[in-house]
C-alpha cells in the first residue's frame, strides 16, 4: 500500500472557521484519510509537527510572537505549506488593528474601557508578547499554495486537496473562488 | 471595405476613432479593466486591459483601433502581469472582502477572481486612510480607492459638479472631496449623481443598504465578470 500523506494543520491568528470548513468536506474525511494522516493539527491534539509531514495547512496570520514560532515550525518540517483563508492570506480581520497602535489598543481593551478602571495590561512572561501590526503568513515564509475564502467552502478545501493528492496545480473555478 | 484588426487571432470589426477595447466589447470580446468605463473619456491608468500591438504594451483603453493591427490579450504573459497589477492594487490598500458591503458586486474582487489571483504575494502597505460618515446618504471608504478616477469624471464631466478630484503624485496619489472641510457632507453630492453609481470597488457606498444581496444571488456569483461585463460597461 502506498505510504499515507502526513498532514499538519494549525490555527494561528485565525477563529478555526477554517477549521470547521475543513469538517465540512463531510464523509469525504473518509475518503481523504485513506490517503493521508493527521500529525500536530487541533484535531489529534499532537503538540509538535513530525521532520518529515508532507503537507501543512495553516489558517490565520500573525498576531503575536508565538504565532511566528509556529509558522517557523510548520514550514521547517512540511514540504509543502497551505495558506487557508483570508487571514492567513491577508491578516483578515485582525488586520483590521493596523492601523491603531498597539499601545492604544491594549489601553482601551484593558484599561479605558467602562469598568475597567482598575484594570492592567498584562504581562504575564508565559504570555506571547504581540506584534506592532498582523501579517498575513507569507510576508514571513515562503507559502506554496492558497485557499482563499472567509471561510473557504468544504468544496474549495476538497478541490485543492484533491488536486494535489492528484499531482495536479490546484484551481478553483468561478463558485469556488470567493475572498469572502 | 470593412475595418478590421486581429485580437488573439480573431477577425474584430472597427468604426473609425474605435480603441482597441471598444472594439473588443461590441465584438463580445472581453478584456479585464477597472478604470476603463465606455460612458467616459478614458484614463487609461489601471493598465489592467494592456494589451500588446504588433509586439508592443499598450493600453487597448487609450489606443485606437487600425486596419491589420495584431493584438494580443489572452496571453499567459499579459495576464500575469494584469494579475501582478491587481495584486499590488490589494496590497497598497486595506481591501477585507469579508466585512465589505461590495464583496460579490466588486470589479477589483471580479477581476481578480478572473485571473486567478490565490494571493496578494506582495507585502501589504496597510495605510491608515479615515472613512468619511459625513454626508446623510452616503459613506467613504477611501481604504478601498483603486485611483480609477471614475467618481471624479463622473461628477465633473456628467453631474457638473466636480466633488471628486485625486490629488498628490505618485504612490501619495489619493482621492479628495472638493469641499473646504473636505466632507462630503459639504458637497451638493446627492444619490441622482452619476458619480454615485460609478465606482467600481467599495468605496461609495449608500448607507442603510449594506449586505442587502445575499451571497450566492450578487452581480458575480451569477457569472464571471469576463461574462457580464459587456452587459453593463
Amino acid at each position: 500500500m502506498k505510504k499515507k500523506l502526513k498532514v499538519a494543520t494549525t490555527s494561528l491568528a485565525g477563529c478555526f472557521g477554517c477549521h470547521m470548513s475543513f469538517l465540512d468536506i463531510d464523509e469525504r474525511l473518509f475518503t481523504l484519510l485513506e490517503h493521508i494522516e493527521f500529525d500536530r493539527s487541533p484535531l489529534t491534539d499532537i503538540k509538535h509537527c513530525s521532520p518529515d509531514c508532507d503537507i501543512g495547512i495553516v489558517e490565520g496570520g500573525l498576531c503575536n510572537a508565538e504565532n511566528v514560532h509556529v509558522l517557523r515550525e510548520f514550514r521547517q518540517n512540511c514540504k509543502v505549506l497551505i495558506a487557508i483563508g483570508a487571514c492567513a492570506i491577508n491578516g483578515g480581520l485582525p488586520a483590521q488593528r493596523n492601523h491603531l497602535p498597539l499601545t492604544t489598543i491594549l489601553e482601551e481593551v484593558y484599561h479605558t474601557s467602562p469598568g475597567l478602571k482598575n484594570g492592567m495590561i498584562p504581562n504575564d512572561p508565559e504570555l506571547p508578547l504581540p506584534l506592532d501590526q498582523v501579517h498575513p503568513i507569507h510576508e514571513v515564509v515562503k507559502v506554496d499554495y492558497f485557499i482563499p475564502g472567509c471561510p473557504p467552502s468544504g468544496d474549495a478545501i476538497w478541490k485543492v486537496l484533491t488536486d494535489l493528492l492528484a499531482g495536479k496545480e490546484p484551481e478553483l473555478g468561478h463558485g469556488l473562488m470567493h475572498y469572502d | 471595405m470593412s475595418l478590421t484588426f486581429t485580437l488573439d487571432g480573431k477577425s474584430i470589426p472597427f468604426a473609425e476613432g474605435q480603441t482597441i477595447i471598444q472594439a473588443a466589447q461590441a465584438a463580445g470580446v472581453f478584456i479585464p479593466h477597472l478604470c476603463y468605463h465606455p460612458e467616459f473619456k478614458p484614463h487609461g491608468s489601471c493598465k489592467l486591459c494592456t494589451v500588446k500591438v504588433n509586439g508592443r504594451h499598450t493600453a487597448s483603453c487609450t489606443m485606437r483601433a487600425a486596419a491589420g493591427m495584431v493584438v494580443e490579450s489572452e496571453t499567459e504573459e499579459i495576464n500575469a502581469e494584469r494579475r501582478a497589477l491587481t495584486q499590488m492594487l490589494f496590497v497598497e490598500g486595506n481591501h477585507f472582502c469579508p466585512s465589505c458591503e461590495q464583496s460579490g458586486n466588486c470589479q477589483l474582487q471580479a477581476t481578480a477572481y478572473h485571473l486567478g489571483m490565490m494571493s496578494p504575494h506582495y507585502d501589504h502597505f496597510f495605510p491608515n486612510r479615515a472613512v468619511d460618515a459625513s454626508h446623510p446618504d452616503f459613506l467613504l471608504d477611501f481604504n478601498r480607492c483603486i485611483l480609477c478616477s471614475l467618481c471624479v469624471r463622473a461628477s465633473r464631466d456628467v453631474d457638473g459638479k466636480n466633488v471628486f478630484a485625486l490629488s498628490g503624485r505618485g504612490i501619495k496619489t489619493h482621492l479628495i472631496v472638493n469641499a473646504r472641510s473636505g466632507q462630503l457632507g459639504d458637497t451638493d453630492f446627492t444619490p441622482a449623481d452619476k458619480a454615485a453609481q460609478v465606482c467600481p470597488v467599495g468605496v461609495i457606498l449608500r448607507k442603510r443598504r449594506g449586505f442587502a444581496v445575499p451571497i450566492g444571488e450578487r452581480q458575480y456569483d451569477k457569472a464571471p465578470i469576463s461574462e457580464t461585463a459587456n452587459d453593463n460597461c
